[in-house]
């Protein structure tokens, strides 16, 4: 399934934080779209999935705006 | 697996993204210990913000320095909001303030706190996959509240971690942790740094191999920042009120903020960056914006009479390319998006009297 995190407006790390809260209730396979208005989204993002095992697909610009799709990886066994 | 085999040790890591969390968590790594790092988002973090809000400081890379370091050590990273919580830590520090609202040892002992919380739900929920102890990259004698000899045994007392918070950078200046007794970690391959020189972390971090790391810039705290201390203080007097939003704290960090009564602030933007940054509070906020010319957006916090309004529209005239014109046309925007036009003479610059701004 295709899902959307609209972080527009939101200064990091809160969009990283928003994007890690919302993976966790998506399943492994499912692709999620951050739209975002900071900028540092298209390194912080992309650095926290890469880190937690998630596939960065693709980022981008448009105007004012960025994006970065990523696409959910394996469950791993964190507690927390 | 049998009986004979070591049991991995497990650490919580406490990271900023500073080179000192960076190197204490290698030095236990290179003890056979797994880590994991958490970064505490408490609303008042550098972190990013103020570059990611200004158009003149795109050019610079933006990074996230708790998420890079992560990456470097081969990590993972929770980020934790704990913004609300933190407030109690803001408004009511048991421990007092620093030069500024910067309560940095009830801050140590807030975060060590949720560290040791963290690895007691983590033993409830997963046993011996949990966590055994807590690291930091403290140095004794290099904060002058939160890291004093006499301070960094307030902050394991009184955060609840009772020994099992563990300085790999300055352990051996101080007595032994419960990692070190039980032999999980080896006490003499730890360090004995202190004080505010930075060259032995350096020297560490070069026989690392660590060639880049985030250089100290003042602090990862807005807390610790005068001017910003300074807004804060304001804020909670105008409102005869100690207490914040998140909105409130991260207003605080952008646009000039100038005061001229008592029952209201302007926010002014100083550039593109931070216009498109308050555009995205219009639906919060009364603004401000000249429409005969360019000129900033400004919020209005507050409620304005007709007399305060002739003021605001003046004073944001005055920050407008028409400054110096004789009339300026402002809109006047509610937050509902009704809006009207007035005219107004820019404020002369001799007329902005010093004690509005607020920084």
């Amino acid at each position: 399934m295709t899902h959307e995190l609209d972080v527009r407006r939101l200064l990091c790390p809160i969009p990283v934080i928003r994007t890690q809260n919302r993976i966790k209730t998506l399943a492994e396979g499912d692709t999620l779209k951050v739209l975002a208005t900071d900028p540092g989204v298209l390194n912080d993002v992309p650095a926290w999935a890469r880190i937690n095992g998630h596939e960065v697909r693709e980022t981008g610009r448009n105007g004012n705006e960025v994006f970065v799709l990523l696409r959910v990886g394996k469950k791993t066994d964190d507690i927390f | 697996m049998n009986d004979t085999t070591p049991i991995q040790r497990r650490a919580i890591a406490l990271i900023s993204g500073g080179l000192d969390s960076m190197l204490a968590v290698k030095v236990v790594q290179e003890q056979g210990i797994h880590v994991e790092g958490v970064n505490f988002f408490t609303g008042f973090c550098v972190e990013g913000h103020t570059h990611a809000i200004r158009k003149k400081d795109q050019s610079k890379e933006k990074r996230n320095n708790a998420l890079w370091v992560a990456e470097q050590l081969g990590i993972k990273l929770h980020i934790v909001d704990i913004s609300e919580e933190y407030k109690d830590v803001v408004l009511n520090p048991k421990h007092g303030y620093g030069a500024n609202l910067n309560p940095c040892l009830d801050c140590k002992i807030f975060m060590v706190n949720q560290a040791t919380l963290m690895i007691n739900k983590a033993r409830e929920l997963a046993g011996d996959k949990g966590f055994d102890f807590i690291i930091t990259g403290e140095v004794i004698g290099q904060r002058p509240m939160s890291q004093r000899k006499d301070t960094m045994p307030v902050v394991d007392r009184e955060s609840g971690a009772d020994g099992l918070l563990l300085r790999p950078l300055c352990a051996k200046n101080l007595p032994p942790t419960l990692p070190e007794i039980e032999g999980w970690v080896d006490r003499e391959k730890l360090h004995d740094f202190s004080g505010r020189n930075r060259k032995p972390q350096m020297e560490l971090a070069k026989a690392f191999g660590f060639t880049d790391y985030a250089q100290p810039a003042g602090g990862c705290c807005f807390l610790t920042d005068a001017a910003y201390s300074h807004k804060l203080a304001d804020l909670w007097q105008a409102r005869n009120e100690r207490n914040y939003e998140l909105d409130d704290i991260m207003l605080l960090k952008v646009g000039r903020h100038i005061r001229p009564r008592p029952h209201f602030k302007l926010i002014i933007s100083r550039e593109e960056g931070e216009n498109n940054f308050l555009e995205g509070y219009r639906y919060q906020f009364a603004s401000l914006q000249t429409t005969s010319c360019p000129g900033p957006l400004a919020l209005i916090d507050g409620k304005l009479n007709e007399g305060d309004l002739q003021l605001a529209a003046s004073i944001v005239a005055r920050y407008s390319k028409d400054r110096l014109a004789d009339q300026v046309t402002v809109e006047v925007r509610q937050p509902g998006g009704v809006a009207r036009e007035i005219t107004v003479a820019p404020l002369p610059a001799n007329d902005l009297d010093k004690q509005w701004l607020l920084a």
